[in-house]
This record gives structure tokens, C-alpha cells and sequence, in this order.
């Protein structure tokens, strides 16, 4: 499950990159950082990547998540804060 | 082109009326409500659910998304009304009315802008009434909670306003539908003659305007607020 759901962060976030035309997010690693502390997405920028990744996780689990959820909103470390970190958040998500 | 239409409350009322003449223009139109529906039309798709209910209302709004592709407008029309003096109002009514007119209206269209981000292209239209700007006796936590979406409208039309998405709503007077009809006819009478144009609204006032909001040539309007029966704030 793991590496489909870096797979379709992946996509999203370089999606995000050719539309921003950022060359670091068109090549993604889970170290690739995405909000915050040298992050490459600004608010606005965050909003789509998370809608665009709910949307994807919909399509191949038929599972519908909140990635702004309270938890996420309250963790001291963001989890939006690289892609390594937003993949395991939503696995624990898609775990609940 | 025909368009892909979600409108809460379509059950009765407005709502019904709404959706009714939606589909008669050849649109597709998805309803919800907390009981059956009572729309027969193959453009027409219902789903029972509560509009405050976060994870009925995404899963709603995903299988939408995947049947039809896209969603070009969200009508916010489910809402709820106690008219009581303040100091009797039960608190557990108060929660109710800002639960289900607040919270259900800013839940739906989050997910909905969700869908029409993506798209860079949509339409929301929510409900106010004239209770508001009129600050009407016996209306003080139903009108509070409408004001609460005249300002959750105006502030996400600028949210939302770099993904081309409009944010508009409609106050209507009392027109006849179950929302009054527990409402004396002299508290009414005296209502309509607060009103600059004296008489009861009618469902074409409503529909009149919504069309309006929902015109393509309409994309130059939003965060705006448009109260029927020439009542201004």
C-alpha cells in the first residue's frame, strides 16, 4: 500500500511542479520538501496539492479522506511538511 | 451548454423547485436530503443523507465527481428555521440551527471547491434571508446563523476567487413553503410590510436570481449578496 500511496503523491506533486514550473518537485523523493522550511508549495499551492491527492486516493481506494483534518492541523511536525511525511500520514489515515 | 448542478434540500420547497427547473433546461442535477427524494428524472440522482455529516458528504461529492466528471454549480439551499424569542430559544435549538445552516452549508462547499478548483471554473450560490438585514424580532439565532453565511460567502469568494470560483447568495422574503408555515399570517403580513416591495416572494423570484448567479456572462460577480423584495442592509 505504501508504494501506491507514494505513487500517487508522487504524481500529484509533480503535476504541482510542471504547473508551478519548479524543477525540484518534478523530480520526487520522499526527501523532496513541499511546506514550510524551504518548501516549494505557498498556501494557495498547498490547497490544490491536498485536493488533487484526496481526490487520487478516492480513485484507487474508494476511500474518501481528510488530509486538513484536526490531527493534522495539531501536530507539532506538519505532515504536509515533505513528501516522506505526508505518504505515511496518509497511510495512517487510510489505516483508521 | 447543460451543466452539472448539486442542490441541497431538494426534497421540498425551493430546493424541489430549484431542481425541477434545472433539469426542465436539460442539466443534470444531484439532490440531497435526509429523507427520499421526490424527484423522478433520469438527469436526476438523490442521496439521503445529512448535510452536516463530514464523511457522507465527501463520499457524495467523490461519487459525483467520478459519475459525471465535473461540477459546475453547488446550491446551498438545506437549512433549517425556529422562530422563538431569544430568551426562550432552548439552546439545543441554537446548536441545531448553526449546525445545519452554518456548518452544513461551509462543509458542502469546501468539498465542492475541492471539485471545482480543479476545474478553475465553478458557481456557489447559499441562502440568506431578509431576516437579516431587517434584524427581525423572534428571528435572532436563525438570522445570526444566516449572517454567518453572508460573511462565509463574502470571505470565500476571496479564497476562492483565484480558482475563477464565484461565491454569491440570495436572501428571499417568505415564500410559501413548510419553512413558515408554522408562522402566524399577522407576523408575516408585518414582515412583507418591512419590505420595500409588499408582497410574498414567489419560487420564480428565487430561481430568477439564481440563474443570474449561475450565468457564465456571471463571472465577473461574486461575494455578493442579494436580498429580494428591495430590502437592503
Amino acid at each position: 500500500m505504501k508504494e501506491h500511496i507514494f505513487e500517487i503523491i508522487s504524481s500529484a506533486v509533480r503535476d504541482m511542479g510542471e504547473e508551478l514550473e519548479n524543477e525540484t518537485l518534478q523530480h520526487v523523493s520522499e526527501e523532496t520538501k513541499l511546506f514550510g522550511n524551504g518548501g516549494a508549495l505557498d498556501s494557495l499551492a498547498l490547497v490544490s496539492l491536498i485536493a488533487d491527492v484526496e481526490e487520487k486516493i478516492y480513485d484507487t481506494f474508494e476511500r474518501a479522506i481528510v488530509l486538513a483534518d484536526e490531527r493534522a492541523m495539531s501536530q507539532r511536525t506538519s505532515p504536509f511538511r515533505d513528501v516522506g511525511s505526508l505518504c505515511n500520514y496518509v497511510e495512517k489515515l487510510l489505516n483508521d | 451548454m447543460t451543466k452539472v448542478i448539486l442542490i441541497t434540500g431538494t426534497r421540498k420547497g425551493i430546493g424541489e423547485a430549484l431542481a425541477r427547473h434545472y433539469l426542465m433546461l436539460g442539466n443534470t442535477v444531484i439532490g440531497c436530503s435526509r429523507e427520499e427524494g421526490s424527484i423522478t428524472h433520469n438527469s436526476y440522482r438523490h442521496f439521503c443523507l445529512d448535510i452536516t455529516d463530514e464523511s457522507a458528504v465527501i463520499s457524495m461529492i467523490r461519487s459525483l465527481k467520478k459519475e459525471f466528471g465535473r461540477l459546475d454549480v453547488l446550491i446551498n439551499n438545506a437549512g433549517i428555521a425556529s422562530m422563538n424569542h431569544f430568551i426562550t430559544t432552548p439552546l439545543s435549538t441554537m446548536e441545531k440551527l448553526f449546525r445545519v445552516n452554518v456548518l452544513g452549508t461551509a462543509l458542502m462547499m469546501r468539498e465542492c471547491a475541492k471539485v471545482m478548483m480543479k476545474q478553475e471554473r465553478g458557481r456557489i450560490i447559499n441562502f440568506t434571508t431578509i431576516a437579516t438585514p431587517l434584524h427581525l424580532e423572534g428571528e435572532a439565532i436563525y438570522a445570526s446563523a444566516k449572517a454567518a453565511i453572508e460573511n462565509l460567502t463574502q470571505t470565500t469568494s476571496k479564497e476562492l476567487s483565484n480558482y475563477k470560483i464565484t461565491v454569491n447568495a440570495i436572501g428571499p422574503t417568505p415564500i410559501q413553503t413548510d419553512l413558515i408555515k408554522a408562522v402566524p399570517k399577522e407576523k408575516i403580513d408585518a414582515l412583507i410590510e418591512k419590505q420595500t416591495l409588499k408582497r410574498m416572494g414567489t419560487f420564480d423570484d428565487i430561481t430568477h436570481v439564481v440563474d443570474f448567479f449561475v450565468d457564465e456572462k456571471s463571472d465577473f460577480l461574486t461575494g455578493q449578496i442579494l436580498y429580494l423584495g428591495g430590502v437592503s442592509r
